[in-house]
């Protein structure tokens, strides 16, 4: 016993006080930020990019194909593609994460995710997600489990992942959905009594990533259903996905 | 000579493979497990109307791989290596599902994957033929794909008699992204680092390594030290999340808290290095993107020594704890002749003292400088994984204090000559969970004809299947994160 209070006190608080304030490493790569000059690119976009986010002509990233891993802004040799450390970068539309040049961080945060009175109404207090890994490398999956660890702490505003799809207000989909993955997606998501939310966490689930060209894949899903919260990053960042959920359920 | 002899990453000419019938194959490759070798893999390659078959073999103590190859015409068959080596059985069905070669008399032909590209095009998983055990007592119970927890999926069915569990079968597949085959297409290091998620500087390494064979560069030792100190600082990342997360299964809470917040603090170094918690974007061909530094350095050594203490106590604190031995003690065993029989690699591997450790054995990068003393238990249960995994976090924060000595900053990245033309190479790696494989085939041009990975997850889910015998159902959950085996990467 002993030995368990000094752990404790070796420990300390260990939650991070205000998640929506905590700050990354700079070495973080998050939010793009492309210079409002730029107009086309001294490099083939196709070449470095592995997955189709960068568009030259105009030039624009897709954070929804975004893998974050800095290749565009290594290459560009004028500065004018910078990756930043923002890490609020889950949106509630897929067009929201397109970002073109001259998006400000500051602007696309403020109206990344806009406010539905029902969703704060049911879920602004208590939102049960249950998490399904449709062909999911791992990393994701990692990162929301991640979420409910003592430093981030989710469980606090409410937000806890549960077992059965029963006992849950939403789904959490990571992963591109694989053929063999589909019908288990499909039935996890219909077994969820309403009203429920659908979460895309990672770039595989929102348009899967570096596997997007596999024939082994089905995403009908996302054509049949309305996606509320695409949160971007590979994997996701805890805090983009913990901030994300708390936008979308009125916690600003 | 049936079998070209050939060492961890060094690329050869393919036109040097042995050649010989599928009998010999089969012969031979059993007359060399006889004889201290091990399979490393057992892997097919469309050959113009057949299928050439590849025998990969490892001598650990003399640090040699063995190469031999048989064609193989369309439908036609071997005999199946796996009637004298159970450690073949999960290649050839591999091979099987893929090409529809038959090993002759293999003992358990079933599915493996259920992949895009089965030979077999009316393959269906819910047709997967579990082993059902008969008797009125006798009760099964199937769980997955979706698990209870934030996990990936597969499925589980128990044959029980009561609580107790008789027999377990593991039927994958559903992460089955066809990986090799976008490998070939697009030969990517953002696809090597996508095998499975929690083993990023793992597989890229291994497809580096590859890659830097095949085209005779070379990498500097600054890169190659960085490479393994990002691989030590992997391992410990995961190790630590498994003691979380194996304390939270037996509701100790204690543990499931603090190694999680001390994995917080070791992925965040991870991410001061490079960007990424899971070490994305550093390692690519040629050597790596991102330096260590005198400060760097000086920050990796304090936050090691800081967090080497809080485990150190937290650990002596938990395994001594009765309510965590009684859980642990004795649950989920897997002795060390059975690991050997069926082919474990990795930590639960040496957990059950089967001791196989590609740094020490094929040593790879900066691992020839810094040797690996192979670390192992007797016990091979859940409490020989878990206490294992403490003793390999203190063995990687060593050798990080060590490596970062070779580690002079300079020369990160090398200029990636061009890829060699019919060339084969197999790049071994030592990832977290084991031993990584890469074998890699060029064309006539010198682009990837083949790319056959194997994660050690390949190795050691039927070890789960086995250690659960016995034991009570409820036990599985905590036999199952002991190993904490990759989905993934078995799917590919």
């Amino acid at each position: 016993m002993f030995g368990l209070i000094k752990v404790r006190i070796m420990q300390g608080s260990q939650a991070i006080p205000d998640v929506k304030k905590a700050v990354l490493n700079p070495a973080f790569r998050g939010f793009p930020v492309i210079d409002a000059k730029c107009k086309t690119l001294d490099f083939e976009g196709d070449k470095v990019c592995p997955t189709g986010a960068l568009k030259t002509g105009p030039v624009s990233i897709d954070m929804g194909k975004c893998v974050f891993c800095g290749e565009c802004a290594r290459q560009c040799k004028n500065a004018e593609i910078e990756i930043s450390s923002s890490h609020h970068i889950a949106a509630d539309s897929r067009e929201k994460l397109i970002v073109k040049p001259g998006d400000k961080y500051a602007d696309f945060e403020e109206n990344a995710v806009a406010a539905r009175a029902e969703i704060k109404r049911l879920f602004g207090r208590s939102l049960k997600l249950r998490q399904v890994s449709a062909g999911g490398c791992n990393g994701c999956e990692m990162e929301l489990n991640a979420c409910s660890n003592v430093n981030f702490d989710m469980g606090r505003f409410g937000i806890d992942f549960v077992a059965s799809p029963r006992h849950a207000d939403g789904i959490v989909i990571t992963g591109p959905v694989t053929k063999n993955m589909a019908p288990a997606l499909e039935d996890t998501y219909k077994s969820i009594p309403l009203p429920k939310i659908i979460i895309a966490a990672g770039t595989c689930a929102i348009s899967g990533g570096v596997f997007k060209d596999s024939d082994a894949l089905d995403r009908s899903f996302f054509e049949k259903h309305k996606i509320d919260l695409y949160v971007p990053g590979c994997p996701v960042h805890p805090l983009t996905f913990v901030n994300g959920v708390l936008k979308l359920i009125g916690r600003k | 000579m049936n079998f070209l002899r050939i060492k961890n990453e060094t690329a050869v000419k393919r036109e040097m493979i042995p050649d010989i019938t599928p009998e010999k194959l089969s012969a031979e490759t059993a007359r060399m497990c006889n004889d201290q070798k091990r399979i490393v893999s057992l892997f097919g390659n469309r050959e113009g109307a057949g299928v050439r078959i590849y025998s990969v073999l490892a001598d650990d103590e003399i640090s040699y791989l063995y190469v031999s190859s048989a064609l193989v015409k369309e439908g036609g068959s071997y005999p199946s290596i796996a009637q004298h080596f159970l450690s073949a059985q999960l290649f050839e069905r591999e091979i099987y599902e893929e090409f529809g070669i038959i090993p002759e008399g293999h003992p358990w032909l079933k599915p493996v994957r259920y992949p895009e590209n089965a030979a077999d095009k009316n393959l269906k998983m819910e047709e997967y033929p579990f082993f059902i055990m008969e008797g009125n007592q006798v009760h099964e119970v199937a769980v997955g794909p979706v698990h209870a927890g934030v996990i990936e999926p597969g499925h589980f069915r128990f044959m029980c008699t009561g609580e107790k569990v008789h027999h377990l079968e593991i039927q994958l597949g559903y992460q089955h992204r066809g990986v090799e085959k976008l490998m070939k297409e697009k030969d990517s290091v953002f696809l090597s680092e996508s095998i499975a998620g929690d083993t990023v500087i793992g597989h890229s390494i291994a497809y580096c390594r590859a890659k830097e064979a095949l085209a005779g560069t070379q990498v500097s030792d600054s890169a190659e030290a960085i490479r393994a100190v990002m691989l030590e600082l992997e391992r410990a990342g995961v190790h630590l999340g498994d003691l979380s997360a194996l304390a939270g299964d037996i509701a100790y809470l204690p543990g499931n808290a603090v190694f999680g917040a001390i994995r917080t603090m070791i992925i965040n170094t991870s991410l001061a290095i490079c960007g990424s918690r899971f070490g994305r974007g550093i390692i690519r061909p040629g050597g790596v993107v991102f330096g260590i530094d005198g400060d760097m350095q000086e920050q990796i050594n304090n936050t090691l020594d800081v967090n080497e203490k809080k485990i150190d106590l937290m650990c002596s604190v938990m395994f001594e704890a009765s309510s965590v031995l009684s859980r642990m003690q004795t649950t989920g065993t897997v002795d060390k002749k059975t690991a050997e029989e069926i082919g474990m690699t990795g930590m639960a591997a040496r957990a059950s003292g089967y001791e196989v450790d590609c740094r020490a054995d094929h040593p790879f990068g900066a691992y020839t400088h810094v040797p690996v003393h192979k670390r192992g238990m007797k016990s091979g249960d859940v409490f020989a994984r878990a206490y294992l995994r403490y003793v390999e976090i203190k063995q990687s924060f060593k050798l990080i204090r060590e490596l970062m000595d070779y580690n002079r900053n300079t020369n990160l990245i090398a200029d990636m000559k061009p890829q060699q033309p019919s060339m084969f190479v197999v790049s071994l790696t030592e990832g977290w969970r084991g031993e990584i494989s890469h074998c890699v085939i060029t064309d006539k041009e010198g682009k990837i004809e083949r790319y056959k990975i194997k994660d050690p997850s390949f190795n050691n889910w039927l070890a789960l299947a086995l250690a659960v015998r016995g034991n009570g159902i409820s036990d599985f959950p905590l036999c199952n994160k002991s190993f904490n085996l990759s989905y993934c990467g078995f799917d590919l």
